[in-house]
């Protein structure tokens, strides 16, 4: 007999985190445009609805009903399986961030994220580093040599930029000693004494973490695997209606979940400052209950995080619309003579620090 | 056995029988990454969380990236498909056959140790900084000539990669 598991609260904090996921995704195409529209000095989209709000939902009707077109000689199966498989792999990794700390009802706590595992890190990582086979898969199955040369790209790309990712994940396992993203938010958080972000311990990491999340996430400026200007569009050029759609979602959760791992990796994820002291305060001059007042730091500290995160999100967007993007050449330069050997030293830098116990 | 582990294991048999069978190249190495997929849920059955992400991230994520990054550049067609001759069928069917009796032979007599009811068993044993000490400690000369090799590795590739004097490629 299989044990189904129970439907607790784990399922409902997936399902809240899927459907955000989706939500997010969404107004992200919105947001893209609007933000475009303030950088280039023009109005954007304000048609539908009130400012234009509705315009995610008019997309969404155009490319459900847009034709759909497979092209001539293409596997039929895998030019399929590519978005799904973009769309998969997007989803996935944000089962395992934490999204706040614990609620209690009664006799009942529960932690606000998916799943708690001792490998969250690497939970994140092999997701990520499996994101690219929805590009390679797609662009191959097209039968296209643009298409293919896009999803060639997007493999190397991959391949080089996840090691410079994982050697600057490294140095913060270093001081973090776990690899659960929830015990490395609350060791950035101490009650009652000094304890900073990681961005303040880990700068250089945090650079190269980022200069890696966007090439990760296919974004301007490393976004090589579908520049128009050489390739059409990419991996994607022979895609139209939703599988076109799945593809640019994918892209945009992949985006929320990289400013997710960001903000709970260098800056403290769900901690913000003083909330030990407003706790106390809370329960000492203004008379609440223990449990009460932490629910409370719990919500605000959820808030904050998705503050964060949409920080980071409209980082990636205003870096779109302000540089140019890589050629090629360059970008393999940056990540395999800048990025790794920047990476090692940062490992080092961090090993001294620690045994000379500046840091811990 | 539990049905989960009976499941991993249909897949991961069928899944490898698929890489063998099928006849585009491409789709042998989405059945090779469906097959670490089961082989990463025997490790998580096995309570090695570490092992199992490392699976992940090394093979399906990396190893079976390049492998369908060279595929893809090789035009393999049915009618370019190499036939071989008769004999290195049967020599490689003899060769394969015979590891087959030798892995059988090395494991029929294998005692099951440490299952999960047994008292001396240690749910924390594939835990990351068990294997940490375990590798720093125990195995530290084998770890770190194993990572020689890879050091030596890596240099090769950066003399092959390096950029003669006076070449150009822009």
């Amino acid at each position: 007999m299989i044990e189904l598991p129970a439907l607790g609260w784990q399922s409902i904090v997936i399902f809240v985190v899927f459907a955000l996921s989706l939500l997010i995704a969404t107004y992200c195409t919105y947001a893209e445009r609007v933000i475009a529209a303030f950088l280039q000095d023009r109005v954007g989209p304000d048609r539908a609805g009130p400012y234009g709000l509705l315009q995610p939902l008019a997309d969404a009707v155009k490319m459900f009903t847009k034709e759909e077109f497979f092209p001539g000689g293409a596997n039929k199966a895998l030019f399929i399986f590519g978005p799904c498989l973009a769309m998969i792999t997007a989803l996935m990794s944000s089962a395992v961030i934490p999204f706040g700390n614990n609620v209690s009802f009664g006799n009942n706590s529960f932690f606000l994220q998916g799943i708690e595992v001792n490998i969250g890190m690497l939970w994140v990582f092999g997701v990520v580093s499996l994101g690219v086979y929805g590009v390679m898969i797609g662009g191959w199955a097209s039968n296209n040599k643009f298409s293919l040369l896009g999803a060639v790209r997007a493999a190397s790309q991959n391949i080089s930029y996840e090691l410079a990712m994982g050697m600057s994940l490294i140095a913060v396992l270093m001081m973090s000693g776990t690899l659960s993203l929830r015990e490395i938010t609350l060791q950035q958080s101490v009650a009652g004494e000094w304890q900073f972000w990681n961005i303040v311990k880990q700068p250089l990491g945090f650079i190269i973490f980022c200069v890696c999340a966007f090439a990760e996430t296919n974004r301007t400026p490393f976004d090589l695997p579908e520049c128009e200007t050489e390739l059409v569009g990419g991996y994607h050029t022979e895609y139209s209606s939703m599988k076109l759609g799945l593809y640019l979602f994918a892209e945009y959760i992949n985006i929320f979940v990289a400013s997710a791992v960001m903000s709970v990796l260098y800056f403290g994820g769900f901690n913000f400052p003083f909330q030990y002291e407003l706790r106390d305060w809370l329960v000492s001059s203004q008379g609440w209950e223990l449990a009460s007042a932490q629910n409370l730091i719990t919500v605000l500290g959820t808030v904050g995080l998705f503050a964060k995160i949409f920080g980071f999100i409209f980082f990636f967007m205003w870096v779109r619309w302000t540089l140019p993007r890589f050629r090629y050449d360059q970008l393999m330069r940056l990540g395999w003579t800048i990025l790794i050997p920047l990476a090692v030293l940062n490992i080092l830098i961090t090993g001294g620090l620690i045994l000379f116990g500046v840091i811990k | 056995m539990s049905p989960l582990f009976l499941f991993l294991a249909f897949v991961a048999l069928l899944s490898a029988l698929g890489v063998v069978f099928a006849k585009n190249p491409v789709h042998s190495v989405l059945f090779l990454i469906l097959t670490f997929f089961a082989l990463s849920g025997h490790y998580l059955l096995l309570n090695a969380q570490f092992l199992a992400a490392v699976n992940i991230i090394v093979y399906a994520g990396a190893i079976m990236v390049l492998f369908l990054f060279v595929i893809m550049f090789l035009n393999l067609n049915v009618d370019t498909e190499p036939h071989k001759p008769a004999l290195a069928k049967i020599a490689a069917a003899i060769a394969g056959g015979s590891l087959l009796v030798i892995l059988v032979a090395a494991l029929k007599d294998v005692q099951p140790t440490g299952a999960a009811t047994d008292a001396s068993f240690d749910s924390q044993i594939g835990m990351v900084d068990r294997l940490g000490l375990v590798l720093y400690q125990q195995y530290l000369l084998p770890f770190e000539l194993a990572s020689v090799l890879f050091l030596v590795a890596m240099v090769g590739a950066v003399m092959l990669g390096k950029r003669e004097a006076g070449e150009r490629n822009f």
